[in-house]
């Protein structure tokens, strides 16, 4: 091979097929005669069901089938818990319909299926529920109180988990601190909004016996096995395929929805392919949310702004079930104090019941809190102390020596220790000082004062454990005819470029153009070992699996084209898709050798009139496949991570706030960050720009209002803000490249890097803006124009 | 459901009043009987099985089911199939070459990394097209790229590259000097 394909800005092999309309999403599948469904969702946050009556809605023209909890058979059970932990007892999940009692607006109470989704709807506003509200309390802190409306009976004051971790000694440290700083920092709660809602689609083959699901899923081996373990089907006869899946960003990694049980249901019993496409409304009552945390942070430090001890006490919304167990607020705690040494930590949380959707991962899963959290008691603390922002970050960054760094008694999400791998923290913050030309900006501050603009400085540090285990696997299969080589992994993809990443890891093995790897992902009937794309951990996971397997294949191909160049294993290499003796022009093509490795074969093409050449890859003494060998060039191996590898990065910002129109212009956006050896910066850059336009949206726009009854009142997208063209400004990024140390290609996790510290950088930002407007302290967003105009009200 | 059992009696369609509908889609005449509350998204997908226009809000504010009605951008999920009787469309099926060749615009979304997960891509495509198309004078400016794709919501990209994306386009479809 000529030059290396990893780490090239190469074109996305599946862009085509998207630019010409050509994608197939799951409702541009052709199922022929297929049903529609519509839920009848409920009104009230919490209420008693006294009675529901489907008989008009059976009896409207077109309906094929309503369902309530009362014959919906297997289904009407509490769906799985998908983590357990010992930190929540009886955690409560939802039911696909409700029985007796509803927990949010939005709750899925019955099933309409028809001829057409106008048809469905019409049917579902005839479905009559008689229902007997409750009290709620949707504020968080108020929750809590032994007065407060419980959500689910068996549990006290709401709370759904409580837990405690520690790392060193934080009691003889808070002794020995000589300055305290204490914090109260709030997030609120927002959604992924991918520009595809979820969807489902089923098909049941009365021939096969076999089960067809199309899911927009992450996950979609293990939406296999629950619907073979719940249907009590043999595994095999469901096949489940995400396809081309538009936006996850966490939402879609969920199992199960409703809908992901109730439509193979009815396909099955209804005997026609059944469809539930999700709609805009629906995704924002229906589909998990995330993000509301109350932090309570206390940095204990010496008076040179070294700190030795951080006390975290924070609220965590669950929302009305815990189906994701304490993953976000778990990944939240752990991430707790960034890329600072401080080796002193108790960190707690509680995790909330609130009678609202439930919360399970967003994109960036508790990290962009816990950073807000660290970073603006850092900012304070600079502020107390009077140190520099930057100052006081480097006297807390962890060196490069100082790697692995471990926070003993910290358990991540993936139930490991947290060992920050790797990272040059304080070349990252010179690098941000150097770009955004921090020495001078205070006399730039000024001298935009003195003309009545309001300049700030907005700053903060993330770091994130990404690539997080079990496993993944790669299956990796060179094409006999084409010569093109398959790859397979339990993967999905959302948009991540999968299919391109993969393509140039295989390559770079076998010699071939990556156009010419085809990856074949998100099918359980292509590739059924392995988890699902969350946590940033597609091109690590799969990634290495992915490389191994190839190696494997490397190996098997210069073996066999030895034989059949008659050369020595050594004098041969694997480049533009043949296998060629080392500087000579003797060569073989790669479909030739796959040709050659199977003992049967008709001459049906060049690949295989090309192998008949090479004699010696026919034996006349004995079975032509020896005992454990196999035919063809294909391999398929594994990757177990030992724990995750820490990505990290330092986003800075030049804003500028109009103190009359309270609003916020985004002058200069910095983003350095570091996430190991890059396949393809192209694709990182790309996943950075958009984790920093979804946190620009949650830093100053997006945030899901609740009335006090528990309804929302801005579930579409006039109300609910994200971000356009023309909110989203330009951003600098730049790479550095540590390698992880826990992988073979020293890479880690990037999709969820980009939103994680925007709210810190705003927050940061404004705060520094309005400092001389008396504008006081910004900790809580997203920041909106009314904060600003009460925050200058008060000065 | 097992085979071996009476299969149940489904209905096969609504009871919705049906109307004829004429129109010209991509170049094509296409004449339909549909439901008269059907909207144009719905007709152009699931009618025409031309599943590229895709839906992403169903009430005007994404953008994802954009199409060029009668030379302008329109929204396909505002739009009722019958209110696009007579008129000329054209869906983002129209723009590759027969052969697969993409449009330069298209093109330059590729070169440019314009797009992630594909979904709001055909609309975004659609709506920079009407404008590149007109006869008006486009703003090339930051601020100017950003307004014309002021309709059209990406979560993925954070529209950098779309921006870079437009003008590459505009640059590769600009008549030459000397050309016109």
């Amino acid at each position: 091979m000529s030059t290396r394909l990893f780490g090239a800005r190469i074109k996305r092999n599946i862009d085509p097929q998207l630019l010409r309309g050509e994608g197939s999403f799951i409702d541009d599948i052709p199922l022929a005669q297929a049903l529609h469904v519509a839920f009848v969702r409920s009104p009230f946050a919490r209420a008693r069901i006294n009675s529901i009556d489907i008989s008009a809605a059976v009896a409207h023209p077109g309906v094929a089938a309503v369902y309530t909890c009362d014959n919906v058979g297997p289904l009407d059970i509490e769906m799985p818990l998908l983590i357990p932990h010992s930190s929540m007892h009886d955690a409560r999940t939802q039911r696909p319909l409700a029985r007796d009692d509803v927990y949010y607006v939005g709750q899925t109470v019955a099933m309409v299926v028809a001829v057409d989704r106008y048809t469905a709807e019409d049917a579902a506003a005839l479905v009559d529920v008689d229902y007997d509200p409750r009290d709620v309390e949707i504020d968080l802190e108020k929750a809590i109180l032994d007065d407060a409306p419980l959500v689910h009976d068996t549990h006290e004051r709401n709370v759904a988990a409580h837990f405690v971790q520690v790392c060193g000694y934080p009691d003889s440290a808070i002794a020995q601190a000589e300055h305290v700083t204490k914090i109260r920092v709030q997030v609120d709660r927002s959604t992924a909004a991918p520009m595809e809602c979820r969807a489902v689609a089923a098909q049941f083959d009365e021939v096969t016996g076999e089960l067809t699901v199309w899911d927009g899923t992450q996950a979609p081996i293990s939406v296999r096995g629950g619907l073979a373990s719940i249907f009590k089907l043999d595994e095999d006869k469901v096949r489940v395929i995400a396809p081309n899946v538009g936006g996850g960003f966490g939402q879609k990694v969920l199992l199960f929805y409703p809908d992901e049980l109730l439509v193979p249901m009815a396909a099955m019993q209804l005997g026609r392919p059944v469809k539930y496409i999700e709609d805009r409304r629906e995704n924002f009552v229906g589909s998990s949310q995330e993000r509301t945390q109350i932090h309570f942070m206390e940095l204990y430090a010496k008076k040179t702004g070294e700190v030795i001890a951080l006390r975290d006490s924070f609220l965590h919304d669950t929302g009305a079930f815990i189906p994701y167990g304490i993953a976000v607020a778990q990944v939240a705690s752990t991430s707790i104090a960034g890329p600072y040494r401080i080796p002193n930590i108790w960190v707690e949380f509680k995790a909330i019941y609130t009678p609202t959707v439930p919360v399970t991962p967003y994109r960036g899963c508790g990290r962009p809190q816990a950073c807000f959290a660290i970073e603006r008691a850092m900012d304070q603390l600079a502020d107390e102390l009077g140190l520099d922002r930057f100052e006081i970050r480097r006297r807390n960054l962890i060196a490069d020596h100082e790697f692995p760094y471990d926070r003993e008694g910290l358990i991540f999400a993936d139930g490991l220790k947290v060992s920050l791998d790797s990272g040059q923290y304080h070349k990252a913050l010179a690098m941000m000082e150097e770009r955004l030309d921090a020495p001078s900006f205070a006399a730039e501050q000024a001298k935009a004062r003195a003309e009545g603009k309001h300049l700030g400085l907005g700053l903060a540090f993330y770091v994130e454990g990404t690539g997080l285990g079990p496993y993944e696997g790669g299956h990796v299969r060179i094409h006999p005819i084409t010569g093109k080589v398959y790859v397979n992994t339990g993967l999905t993809s959302q948009g991540q470029g999968h299919d391109t990443v993969f393509a140039q890891i295989a390559a770079d093995q076998l010699g071939v153009k990556p156009e010419d790897v085809i990856l074949v992902e998100g099918d359980t009937k292509a590739f059924d070992w392995g988890v699902a794309t969350f946590a940033s951990r597609a091109a690590v996971v799969s990634g290495n699996a992915i490389h191994k397997s190839a190696m494997i294949v490397k190996r098997k191909a210069l073996q066999a084209a030895a034989n059949m160049l008659e050369a020595d294993v050594g004098d041969v290499e694997l480049k533009d898709g043949a296998a060629w003796i080392k500087g000579t022009d003797r060569k073989v093509p790669l479909s030739a050798v796959a040709t050659a490795t199977n003992p049967l074969r008709y001459a049906f093409n060049e690949a295989a009139q090309a192998a008949t050449q090479f004699a010696p890859a026919s034996r006349h003494d004995g079975p032509s496949l020896d005992e454990g060998e196999h035919p063809g060039l294909e391999a398929t191996d594994y990757y177990s991570p030992p724990c995750a590898t820490w990505a990290y990065g330092v986003h800075g910002a030049l804003i500028e706030v109009d103190p009359e129109l309270c609003s916020v212009t985004i002058r200069k956006y910095v983003c350095i960050h570091d996430c190991g050896n890059m396949i393809n910066p192209m694709i990182v850059e790309g996943q950075v720009m958009g984790g920093i336009a979804q946190g620009l949206g949650g830093a100053m726009y997006e945030r899901i209002e609740f009335d006090e009854t528990g309804n929302m009142l801005n579930a579409n997208f006039v109300d609910f803000l994200v971000p356009y063209a023309t909110e989203i400004p330009d951003v600098e990024i730049h790479h550095l490249e540590t390698p992880s140390p826990l992988n073979a290609l020293g890479v880690k996790g990037v999709g969820e890097a980009g939103c994680i510290a925007v709210g810190a950088v705003v927050a940061s930002g404004v705060e520094d803006a309005l400092k001389a407007l008396g504008g006081g302290t910004f900790r809580h967003t997203p920041i909106t124009p009314s904060m600003i105009h009460a925050a200058l009200d008060a000065a | 459901m097992a085979r071996g059992k009476i299969k149940p009696k489904l209905p096969q369609s609504s009871d919705d009043p049906r109307v004829s509908v004429k129109l010209t889609v991509n170049g094509e005449e296409v004449t339909r009987e549909v439901s008269v509350r059907m909207l144009l998204s719905d007709f152009l997908r699931h009618e025409l099985g031309l599943t590229g226009t895709h839906v992403g809000c169903e009430h005007g504010i994404c953008g994802a089911c954009t199409i060029v009605m009668d030379g302008k951008a329109a929204r396909s999920c505002l739009t009722f199939a019958v209110q696009a009787s007579g008129r000329e469309i054209r869906t983002i099926e129209s723009l590759a070459d027969p052969d697969g060749t993409l449009h330069p615009l298209q093109q330059a979304f590729q070169d440019c990394h314009g797009l992630q997960c594909g979904y709001c891509t055909p609309g975004m495509i659609m709506n920079i097209l009407s404008h590149l198309e007109s006869d008006a004078e486009i703003d090339l400016s930051d601020a100017g790229v950003r307004e014309i794709l002021a309709g059209n919501l990406c979560r993925c990209t954070g529209y950098q590259n779309i921006i870079a994306a437009v003008r590459r386009a505009a640059d590769h479809m600009a008549p030459k000097a000397g050309q016109e």
